[in-house]
């Protein structure tokens, strides 16, 4: 960690969004993380995909658990709303968040530790219920607080910093959450932000729960040969397979792409998530072909990234079970609480 | 682009803003930070190795350095760099027992004409090879320029002496009122070298109807020369000054202390055409100077033997997109009223003692032709410096004027070709000190510019020789040290330890760093993170990258050389090093060898 502050100074020719605002405005404190750490360039994305959505920061609420990632949301948007929860127990507050406030643009941020392993369950039922959030996996494939043990998604046969190999099989949080029906799941790498920000653009905008899982070196622990999560193994064995770019509504579609390997998805605020697909093979919105195309590279050793699968008019939470519209965070006390002689009445139907 | 080529000494100069933008090239930084450490005779002498009169400098340098700041392109306004140097002149010791003596004598004579900053400094680069100077000066003191054009309550006469007196002292042979009349009698005198440093001692005139019926008009220079040998004492109530450059704020504030209580100063365009200083209109305006735009003089008006005062026709410009001024319109005819006229429109250098016969070529303004760099004329063994070889500019120039031809006398007097100029080296070392700590303070600090404190309006008319500027004190001092960025402090990169994890960009809080596909320049300023559209500051290119093969792209034009790129670098890629440019002189290459002789 650095000891100085960043300085206040910026740019005086810096660019401002549709509310006036510089990326600098959504920056947050300054990153106590080891340096090089793959969360902050993620952090770093983060800023970038709000300030060019054009996000009020106090709009947005940001959850996490325990760990290294979940340090991390203290880092961006120091304007917005936050709460540090219990280790994998972040999904129950994401949901209770949002069940009392669906108004708020919610950000998860977790890690492979807190959500495969310690918080699983949680992860599981949230993707069920298809929380309207996006929730973040910065995957290093180790526990960095506790100086480097193997992570619940660390490959089998990677090795250790000391270098002792992994004898478990990985748990690959995009086909478990694929096969969860989750209804937007794609995978991305610190190291590319230029891919990176659209992705985590679209996923801000996605009416549901919108996983991401980045995979995010550990520099201290897990940035090593024989490691398949370093920076170096990661750039030789990304396999990019479809590249998402996010255009709001207002905005002209300025892409230039070849007819056939284009599709544009309409979300529902009316922005276009486009897929330009590398491998023209590859349909995004394929439920089984996703999950064969993701395993069959995988056995290859390589790491399918992009916007991997993407299922067209979700339903979050709040219209599956058919809630208040208005945010029950700003409905009335009387209307929040009916009374006793309302509770006596619904209590007699049951005499 | 080609990576850039870091070992050549240029590269890393020109980052330094105000090293590079200064004629004299001061490491401007490197004496703040020991301000800022309480050395001031080391400050002194850091300054003195190339502008050589540092309190004179102090005082009223024309500062190339503060525009050139980069604070100033960050949050307006830039470091007061003057003030600062002021200081260390203020405060240092004695440093008689720091300068070199005298070398033993190598019977080489040179003659020096004229004892102003030019022909001084030749002196002081010169002595300690052993060579015998001797100067001529016309009046009875020296200085040249910075003592007669300069007046007192800007530059006391103490200061001069003290900064004259240590090059004089240390074995020149000084003649004071001997006027040099002819150059071929000097040359009839055998000196192994020559060097003129007259300066430009003839003030332009304004020949206008009425001019010569009155001897209220005077000219600027010659006037304030009257002054500061204290031949003139007294000015009328009702001054104009013709003109708008700096010369014509000395004569508005001059006028003030001797009578003068109606004091305009009359410019021919408008502000933003002025020739002076901003800080000198700045100082001339506090005193209630009025200075009237647009007026352009016509005619003097000279009723029965006295001057009554000036025409002048009033002017209308427009100001074309381009920010160009057009052809003026005549609005209408002014007349003001006044005791007197000073003439503040410029100078030109006058050579009326160089006789034909001694077959110097002369330009077409009977100007001598003088070689750029190496000062030298078209007669081997005559070199000339300061205002006298290019026309009028400024002590610093005169300096290094001055610092040149020594180098081409040394040269010449060695039998060496002077156009063979020794080259400027680099060296750069580490500031490292431990993980996340740094040999320079190198937080940023937003502390605005420390405004000057003057002595109070009434006060200061009372006598011509109070100083105006009262200097910065130690809490002024103490936090517009801390207003410098450390450009000396590199930023250094080595593309082979980088693994891209992109920390130094997220950090970097100007966004002056990017790692992207390489391009031509144009492209590649596209691209980058943050607008880079200044393009008299240069971009840092890396060479390929070892994962990618993409290069990292530095904008050197807003870096506020805080550190935090090297301190969230996790291979070491980035580092922060100070670089000393190494900047010959006749006694050769000097850089850290002043401070480390100490």
């Amino acid at each position: 960690m650095s000891f100085l502050k960043k300085p206040k100074i910026s740019h005086p020719g810096l660019p401002t969004n549709d509310i006036g605002l510089t990326v600098r405005d959504y920056e947050g404190a300054m990153s106590t993380l080891c340096a090089g750490c793959g969360h902050d360039s993620i952090s770093s994305a983060i800023m970038q995909a709000y300030f060019e959505l054009s996000v009020e920061p106090h709009r947005v609420a940001k959850v996490s658990g325990i760990g290294c990632s979940s340090k991390t949301p203290t880092y961006f948007l120091g304007g917005a709303h936050g709460f540090n929860s219990v280790h994998g127990r972040m999904p129950s507050i994401a949901t209770g968040a949002n069940a009392a406030n669906r108004e708020l643009n919610y950000i998860g941020v977790s890690g492979d530790g807190d959500s495969l392993s310690i918080g699983l369950g949680q992860f599981g039922h949230a993707i069920r219920r298809n929380i309207n959030m996006m929730y973040l996996i910065e995957n290093n494939g180790v526990y960095g607080l506790t100086k480097g043990q193997f992570s619940a998604s660390a490959d089998r046969g990677s090795t250790a910093k000391k270098g002792e190999a992994n004898p478990y099989s990985p748990i690959d949080p995009v086909l478990l959450a694929i096969s969860l029906g989750c209804t937007f799941v794609g995978r991305g790498f610190s190291g590319d932000k230029e891919h990176l920000v659209p992705m985590l653009k679209s996923a801000i905008r996605h009416n549901g729960f919108a996983l991401l899982d980045i995979i995010s070196p550990c520099v201290t622990f897990n940035d090593h040969e024989g490691s398949t999560k370093s920076y170096a193994h990661t750039r030789a064995n990304l396999r990019e397979t479809v590249y998402a770019d996010f255009t709001e509504h207002h905005e002209e579609i300025v892409a230039q792409v070849e007819p056939g390997e284009y599709k544009n998805i309409m979300m529902h605020d009316g922005s276009r998530v486009g897929f330009k697909r590398v491998d023209e093979s590859y349909d995004p919105t394929n439920r089984i072909s996703a999950i064969s195309y993701i395993e069959e590279h995988r056995a290859k050793g390589e790491v399918v990234t992009g916007l991997l699968y993407l299922e067209e008019g979700s339903s979050e939470m709040h219209s599956v079970l058919g809630s208040n519209k208005q945010a029950m965070a700003t409905l009335p006390y009387s209307k929040l609480n009916p009374g006793t002689e309302t509770l006596a009445r619904i209590q007699k139907r049951w005499r | 682009m080609k990576p850039t080529d870091t070992a050549r000494p240029d590269h890393f100069h020109q980052v330094v803003d105000c090293q590079w933008g200064c004629p004299a090239h001061t490491d401007v930084p490197y004496y703040i930070r020991q301000i800022a450490q309480g050395d001031y005779t080391g400050a002194y002498l850091e300054n003195r190795k190339s502008n050589v009169f540092p309190g004179i400098l102090g005082r009223v340098c024309d500062r190339p350095c503060e525009p050139a700041c980069r604070r100033g392109r960050l949050d307006e306004e830039p470091v007061a760099i003057c003030r600062l140097k002021r200081v260390a002149a203020d405060l240092s010791d004695d440093v008689r027992k720091y300068l070199p003596p005298k070398g033993t004598s190598n019977g080489k004579r040179i003659a020096c004409i004229g004892a102003g900053a030019a022909s001084l400094t030749v002196a002081n680069d010169l002595l300690p090879l052993g060579y015998d100077i001797v100067m001529y000066e016309q009046h009875d003191k020296p200085g040249g320029l910075m003592r007669t054009n300069i007046p007192s309550f800007r530059l006391p006469a103490e200061v001069l002496d003290d900064e004259i007196a240590l090059i004089v002292e240390r074995g020149v042979d000084l003649r004071l009122n001997t006027k040099i009349d002819s150059m071929q009698a000097l040359l009839d005198e055998g000196y192994d070298a020559i060097f003129v440093g007259t300066g430009a001692p003839r003030g332009k005139n304004l020949d206008l109807p009425g001019r010569y019926e009155s001897d209220r008009i005077h000219i600027g220079i010659d006037w304030l020369e009257e002054v500061a040998f204290e031949h003139t004492d007294s000015i009328g109530e009702n001054v104009l000054i013709i003109g708008v450059g700096n010369t014509a704020m000395d004569c508005c504030r001059t006028s003030l202390r001797l009578g003068g209580k109606n004091v305009k100063v009359m410019a021919r365009k408008p502000r933003n055409w002025f020739k002076a200083s901003e800080w000198e209109l700045e100082d001339a305006e506090e005193e209630n100077v009025d200075i009237l735009i647009n007026h352009a003089p016509k005619e003097f008006v000279v009723k029965d033997g006295k001057l009554k005062g000036m025409l002048f026709d009033k002017l209308h410009y427009d100001i074309d997109d381009n920010g160009r001024l057009s052809e003026p319109t005549i609005i209408e005819e002014v007349f003001i009223e006044c005791d007197d006229v000073i003439l503040a429109i410029g100078q030109d250098n006058a050579f009326p003692w160089i006789e034909k016969e001694t077959g110097l070529e002369l330009t077409q303004w009977d100007t001598p032709v003088v070689h750029e760099t190496n000062h030298s004329s078209s007669i081997d063994g005559i070199f000339f410096g300061g205002d006298a070889a290019y026309g009028p500019k400024n002590i610093i120039w005169a300096v290094e004027h001055g610092h040149r031809a020594a180098i081409s006398i040394h040269k010449h007097c060695e039998g060496e070709d002077i156009s063979d100029r020794p080259p400027r080296g680099v060296n750069l070392l580490s500031t490292k000190m431990g993980i996340h700590e740094w040999s320079y303070s190198n937080d940023f600090d937003d502390v605005p510019r420390h405004k000057m404190n003057h002595v109070d309006l009434v006060k200061r008319f009372k006598d011509i020789k109070i100083e105006v500027e009262l200097g910065f004190n130690a809490e002024q001092t103490a936090r517009e040290v801390e207003r410098c960025l450390n450009c000396d402090i590199q930023t250094v990169f080595t593309e082979k330890l980088c693994i891209e994890c992109d920390a130094c960009m997220d950090v970097c809080p100007t966004l002056c760093l990017t790692i992207t596909e390489n391009g031509e320049e144009d492209d590649l300023r596209n691209r980058l993170r943050a607008p880079a559209n200044n393009k008299t500051q240069v971009l840092y290119v890396s060479d390929a990258l070892p994962q990618t093969g993409k290069v990292m792209v530095k904008d050197e034009d807003l870096c506020v050389h805080c550190g935090l790129c090297a301190e969230r670098c996790p291979t070491g890629a980035w580092d922060m090093r100070k670089s000393r440019i190494s900047i010959p002189y006749a006694s050769g290459t000097m850089h850290a060898a002043v401070a480390s002789d100490k």
